[in-house]
């Protein structure tokens, strides 16, 4: 599945500056793709845009080359599987349950749930080990369960592509490369992943390609190595940055330096 | 499963069992065996009189009343994402109470015995609607923060209202506003148990119906979104039939708490929050408990009857108290 942007602008009621102001960005089939940029810089609002849940000023949002706003509500929640930044669950909930509500855009009002529904939650739950979890109340799982148990939510959906906002957000390096591995896995696998998030290092070691957005604008698109350049994220984070090869990985590493260190480049 | 399945045997047979002495017990107790025989359509000309005319209906409206007021409550609570929800929470009860209480101290009551529910009837819906214009005026969608504020001050609105056609009135009025606003059961006719019936029934079917977006919404809206849910219309929809339901029951029996607050909570603690067993069993657990409720108000210190909201506080509060302590402590 493919997402991608034609001179997007986005602007929200009661606000003067555009969120997103004139955005082209491609996503191919079968891509880890990361959204990166400082906060307010429209990352999300380009995920929700892509989604079809924010109004669209100007330009397109293509999914499957499709504009967005020619999808009901039913296809996108059928083909796309979506892990939002965060959920208030306020009332006790297994976690079977909320994997299980993965299902519902292929279910009817009435009908319940069949022999492939349930062979899709099973087989989500083990993807995200959280098959022991299943009968726990979501309101007693940790961080890094409840993030895990979400995402098998997503795909429960069977979907042919997720997409997450800042999945890795708050979690230890062990959960945070957990959950990482298991997207590089969906990608691998052929469905497209579209990520969210802050963490430029992560992205570099796992995603095929990125966009960097600055004030709703795009400042850098394509392979890690040719997005995460020194001066191109001193202009965006506006702050004094190095960039040098990894020796253990081979890829980019971004360290922010502190005042009076040289920037090494 | 199979907890659920004991847990909706219970509440038939409980509500079974509730209006089977509803009908029994009373000023002229009858026998289980005259009961029924008098149901079935025999029985002397007196028994029929007591049972299809006054303790049926009486029976039938408690069920419907309660099993609405139980159902709207769950719905609220799940729409607002909040366990403080309750069916009055958006003001409903305090345009009702304004209505009522404004018949009765311009003594229109004498009028009819319908001019009350009307009136209690439009003051629920003005301040449904009231409720709702503030909450939908701000942008094109519903923000349900603005919507529970709204009903709030709404609310407090009302009730100086109340304060200040109480204080303008004699104290036989006074007293019978306040009876009134406590809830009784004792005008039911077959004329309320249809107009409450015809009101709830339609919106329950409805209701239960959206199971499966209020599960959705019950984790939040944008979540509900991307899971397919028509977030607005769910949201409209839902709010909409469950303060009818309130203001059809409000209207015919007075503002009885904690039906709505209490019951879905006890459901929800025995069975988990999936709307799809949770609605249904709040409805009948609603209807067991306000018909019993109805019961011991009548007969706990007959011939004085006691307020049905004092006994659903007085039975509801330990009840839901031992059972958030068995959930806290497993």
């Amino acid at each position: 599945m493919r997402f991608g942007t034609e001179d997007l602008v986005v602007r929200y009621a009661g606000s003067a500056r555009a969120a997103l102001d004139g955005v082209s960005m491609s996503v191919p089939d079968g891509c880890l793709y990361a959204v990166l940029g400082p906060n307010g810089s429209g990352k999300s609002t380009l995920m929700k845009a892509l989604l079809g849940v924010v109004r669209i000023r100007a330009g397109r949002a293509l999914v499957d080359g499709r504009d967005v706003r020619t999808w009901t509500r039913g296809e996108v929640a059928r083909a796309v599987g979506v892990v939002p930044q965060g959920e208030a669950i306020a009332f006790p909930l297994t976690a079977r349950e909320l994997v299980g509500m993965g299902r519902y855009p292929h279910l009817g009002a009435l009908r319940g749930e069949g022999e492939g529904d349930r062979a899709a939650v099973a087989h989500a739950l083990s993807a995200c080990d959280v098959t022991d979890l299943a009968g726990r109340d979501v309101t007693t799982l940790s961080g890094g369960e409840l993030q895990r148990v979400r995402i098998a939510r997503a795909l429960a959906q069977e979907p042919r592509a997720l997409v997450l906002d800042e999945p890795t957000a708050s979690l230890d390096i062990r959960h945070q490369m957990a959950i990482l591995e298991l997207l590089r896995a969906s990608a691998d696998s052929g469905m497209t992943v579209l990520v969210v998030t802050h963490g430029l290092d992560m992205a570099a070691r796992f995603a095929d390609r990125m966009l960097l957005l600055s004030r709703g604008s795009v400042a850098a698109e394509g392979a890690p190595a040719e997005v995460l350049r020194a001066e191109v994220l001193r202009e965006v984070y506006r702050w004094p940055i190095a960039v040098r090869e990894d020796p253990a990985t081979g890829v980019p590493r971004v360290t922010p330096l502190r005042s009076g260190e040289a920037t090494g480049a | 499963m199979t907890r659920r399945f004991t847990l909706t045997l219970a509440l038939v047979l409980a509500l079974a069992a509730a209006v089977l002495l509803g009908i029994r017990f009373g000023a002229v107790p009858l026998t289980t065996a005259d009961a029924i025989r008098t149901l079935a359509g025999k029985g002397t000309a007196v028994d029929r009189t007591i049972v299809l005319e006054l303790r049926l209906p009486r029976a039938l409206l408690g069920a419907l009343v309660g099993g609405g007021l139980a159902l709207a409550g769950a719905t609220l609570q799940a729409l607002l994402r909040n366990p403080l929800a309750e069916p009055y929470i958006l003001g409903i009860s305090g345009g009702a109470s304004v209505g009522a209480v404004l018949v009765l101290a311009l003594g229109l009551a004498a009028a009819g015995s319908w001019v009350l529910p009307l009136a209690a009837f439009v003051g629920a819906v003005v301040a449904i609607a009231l409720v709702f214009g503030v909450a939908t005026a701000a942008g094109r969608a519903m923000d349900v923060r603005v919507l529970l504020l709204a009903g709030v001050v709404v609310a407090a609105f009302f009730s100086a209202c109340i304060a200040f056609i109480l204080s303008m009135s004699q104290a036989r009025t006074v007293q019978s506003a306040v009876l009134w606003m406590m809830g009784s059961m004792a005008g039911a006719d077959w004329g309320s148990v249809v107009l409450t019936a015809a009101y709830t029934l339609p919106a329950a079917a409805l209701l239960l119906g959206l199971a499966r977006p209020l599960n959705l919404m019950a984790i939040g809206e944008e979540t509900a979104h991307y899971l397919g849910a028509d977030v607005e219309r769910v949201k409209r929809l839902a709010l909409l039939l469950a303060a009818l339901i309130t203001a059809a029951g409000v209207a015919v029996v007075g503002v009885i708490g904690f039906v709505g607050l209490v019951v879905p909570h006890a459901v929800r603690l025995l069975v988990g929050s999936d709307h799809r067993v949770l609605l249904p069993l709040s409805f009948l657990g609603g209807a067991a408990f306000l018909t019993l409720a109805d019961l011991v108000a009548r007969l706990a210190l007959a011939p004085t009857e006691i307020p049905v909201g004092v006994i659903t506080a007085f039975v509801g509060v330990p009840l839901f108290l031992v059972l958030l302590r068995r959930s806290l402590s497993t």
